[in-house]
């Protein structure tokens, strides 16, 4: 059992590599250093620099020799060191991957797993963002966003074995595992909700959400570090006797809206948590689907919970500001409780 | 130019190759002006040479990626011509059932890995297929074609120098046409070549004459052999020359016209067929044949575009993921 979800997808790729010889990693500072945050440490003594290849600072290579290799039958995972650096990359991942496998009519297809991890953790705008509403806008992809260990391995293994190409975005306060700069913060408190990966291999389907917490009154609907902080703010409901429902729709796309519509028909009530900012961001969509197809079982309006639409900025105080905190999910509940609760 | 009296078949086969592209993209012109085509084309006439020289150098299982200017590049590839047809006819029984048009052709079956686009789009993924060959070591050269436009993109150089530090089995061939789009290229580069710039990365970088269909294989045949006995990349830059306007709405009035005859009097085809001649190789006559078989062929790929059915409406949603998992 590991708790880090640095060690869980460190796991997750060697059994993949050892039972799949097309599976390779490639990325900036992955084999001697073991990456950012570790999670290809000790890959390349097992596996050699054939298939753990350090490569040159250029994003789009990286990407596009990913995108090629997979073409030719390789099932390539591509490290970003940060998600924000995927937008040098966003041809190859938006006009290339996404698309090749529909404008080619189905020949060919591209398996390609582009990891990167993503969130706001005091390094300011340009190594903060949370990008999967880029993703989730762009037909053709799949994106992961991994809440513990547990899911972390299972998730990994299914976007590895899966033909498509997945953008798997992990959350730097998540990983419980050092940088190799010794700079992460990893969270503590929340050791409760953070579930273990057990030692055997398992997949868990892309495209499933799962209810993290069973509740009667409101539904909120909660990503990654978010997830968390919705599961706290959770427990703190429940001491007032309002029963929240917690769900984790751990892939965006595809978007599993049958859980998430059956819930909220059951309690009226939603709000939709995500780290990254509120435009045409993940909680709007949820929001707008929601009402698109559940208008009358709602009892009060649908509230949303993400980063205010700025750069993150640097000073701390500042970047507390803006994000979304478990103090700005109660204040949403609350707000959908207007409403009284029946009892 | 030397040529070997042993070597007919393959040099027959690349006029006939050239004569089919040029029959093929003439067809396509008459089809669109007449408002049969849908959607737009950029069109190969004038730059047959390098297609062909290229891909007569590589294997079927060979790959290649190509550009928006890339039916000839498929054809030369192998293609089937009916299926080339159809899909600029965005139909079902297209390489890529409707799905792609002339900008996206693509045909797997004859490692053809796409037309692209996006201008440099497809030198990253070359790079890949390349990788991918070296790593299973299956002895396979990725040819990733270019305009002299791509040369300016960032991808380019991501992927030459990549190619050259992993020294992988691919060739980046440019088709100097001279423009890109309405701009000279002598105003987008500071230098009149650009294969010069392979040296910044240790590579070799031929300048080739891009009407010459032999001179486009020999230089190909030496930068593939390398490539496959691990050397790593080559760059080729072949000049040529568009004769159709960027795409199939620009009539190219930026260009002067005394400039577009002096390069049609080097016109690709006529050059091949002279020296074909003049060495004793072909007849007039048997090159004339080529003609015509070429014309039949080319108009039993539009009847068989035409009887074909359009795809259902609906039919993008169901490719929009590739179906399978490999689980277990």
């Amino acid at each position: 059992m590991y708790q880090s979800i640095a060690v869980a997808l460190n796991r997750t790729l060697a059994d993949e590599m050892r039972r799949d010889s097309n599976v390779f990693v490639l990325g900036e500072d992955i084999s001697t250093l073991g990456g950012a945050y570790q999670v290809t440490k000790g890959l390349l003594d097992e596996f050699g620099p054939q298939r753990v290849r350090d490569t040159p600072c250029s994003e789009i290579a990286i990407v596009g020799a990913g995108i090629g290799a997979a073409l030719a039958g390789m099932r390539p995972v591509v490290e970003l060191q940060f998600a924000d650096f995927v937008f040098c990359a966003m041809d190859q991942v938006v006009n290339q991957a996404a698309k090749l496998h529909m404008m080619f009519g189905g020949q060919g297809s591209v398996p390609i797993v582009i990891r990167a991890p993503q969130g706001a953790t005091g390094r300011a705008a340009q190594h903060s963002q949370s990008v999967e509403a880029y993703f989730m806008h762009t037909p053709g992809l799949k994106v992961v966003l991994p809440s513990d260990a547990y899911d972390a391995r299972g998730l990994f293994a299914a976007a590895i074995r899966d033909d498509n190409p997945v953008l798997f975005l992990e959350h730097k306060l998540l990983y419980g595992s050092s940088s190799a700069g010794g700079k992460a913060k990893s969270v503590t408190g929340l050791l409760s909700t953070l579930r273990p990966a057990p030692e055997e291999d398992y997949t868990i389907p892309l495209g499933v959400a799962e209810v993290r917490r069973e509740g009667r009154d409101v539904t909120v609907v909660a990503t990654q570090y978010m997830l968390h902080l919705a599961l706290q703010a959770a427990e703190q409901f429940a001491k007032e006797g309002v029963s929240v429902e917690v769900i984790d729709p751990r892939t965006v796309a595809p978007l599993d809206m049958a859980t998430i519509t059956k819930s909220v028909i059951k309690t009226g009530r939603l709000v939709a948590v995500s780290e990254d900012v509120l435009t045409c961001g993940v909680a709007s969509e949820i929001v707008a689907r929601v009402v698109e197809t559940c208008y009358d079982a709602l009892k009060t309006a649908p509230q949303r919970v993400g980063t205010l639409d700025t750069p993150i900025p640097f000073a701390p105080e500042s970047e507390k500001f803006v994000l979304p905190s478990e103090e700005k999910i109660s204040a949403a509940v609350r707000r959908t409780l207007a409403v009284p609760v029946a009892s | 130019m030397e040529l070997q009296a042993s070597n007919r078949d393959l040099y027959l086969a690349m006029y006939h190759k050239m004569v089919l592209i040029r029959t093929f993209e003439d067809k396509l012109y008459f089809l669109f002006l007449n408002t049969i085509m849908p959607g737009t084309m950029h069109q190969y006439n004038g730059q047959e040479a390098v297609a062909v020289g290229v891909c007569a150098a590589l294997n079927t299982n060979d790959f290649i990626t190509s550009t928006h200017r890339g039916h000839g590049h498929t054809l030369a590839k192998g293609a089937d011509v009916n299926g080339a047809m159809a899909e600029m006819f965005a139909k079902e029984t297209g390489l890529c059932r409707g799905m792609g048009g002339s900008m996206h052709i693509a045909d797997f079956r004859v490692g053809m890995l796409g037309a692209n686009g996006i201008v440099g789009g497809g030198l990253p993924i070359a790079t890949g297929a390349a990788l991918a060959s070296q790593m299973r070591g299956t002895g396979q050269v990725a040819v990733g074609f270019m305009g002299d436009a791509a040369a300016n993109e960032g991808s380019f150089h991501e992927s030459l120098n990549m190619a050259a530090v992993w020294k992988l089995p691919v060739v980046f061939v440019i088709e100097n046409n001279l423009y890109g789009y309405s701009v000279k290229s002598r105003d987008a580069f500071p230098t009149d070549d650009i294969a010069i710039r392979a040296s910044a990365y240790g590579l070799p970088g031929e300048i080739v004459d891009g009407q010459d269909v032999l001179a486009v294989y020999k230089h190909s045949v030496k930068a593939v052999a390398r490539a496959r006995r691990g050397e790593g990349p080559s760059v080729l830059e072949c000049k040529t020359y568009r004769y159709k306007g960027h795409a199939r709405f620009d009539p190219a009035a930026y260009r002067p016209k005394e400039e577009e005859e002096a390069w049609k009097k080097r016109d690709p085809i006529k050059l091949w067929a002279l020296a074909l001649t003049q060495a004793g190789i072909a007849s007039e006559e048997e090159l004339k044949s080529i003609h015509t078989s070429v014309r039949k062929e080319v108009d039993a790929a539009v009847e068989f575009a035409n009887q074909s059915t359009s795809p259902a409406p609906d039919s993008s949603l169901s490719l929009i993921y590739a179906e399978t998992s490999r689980e277990g």
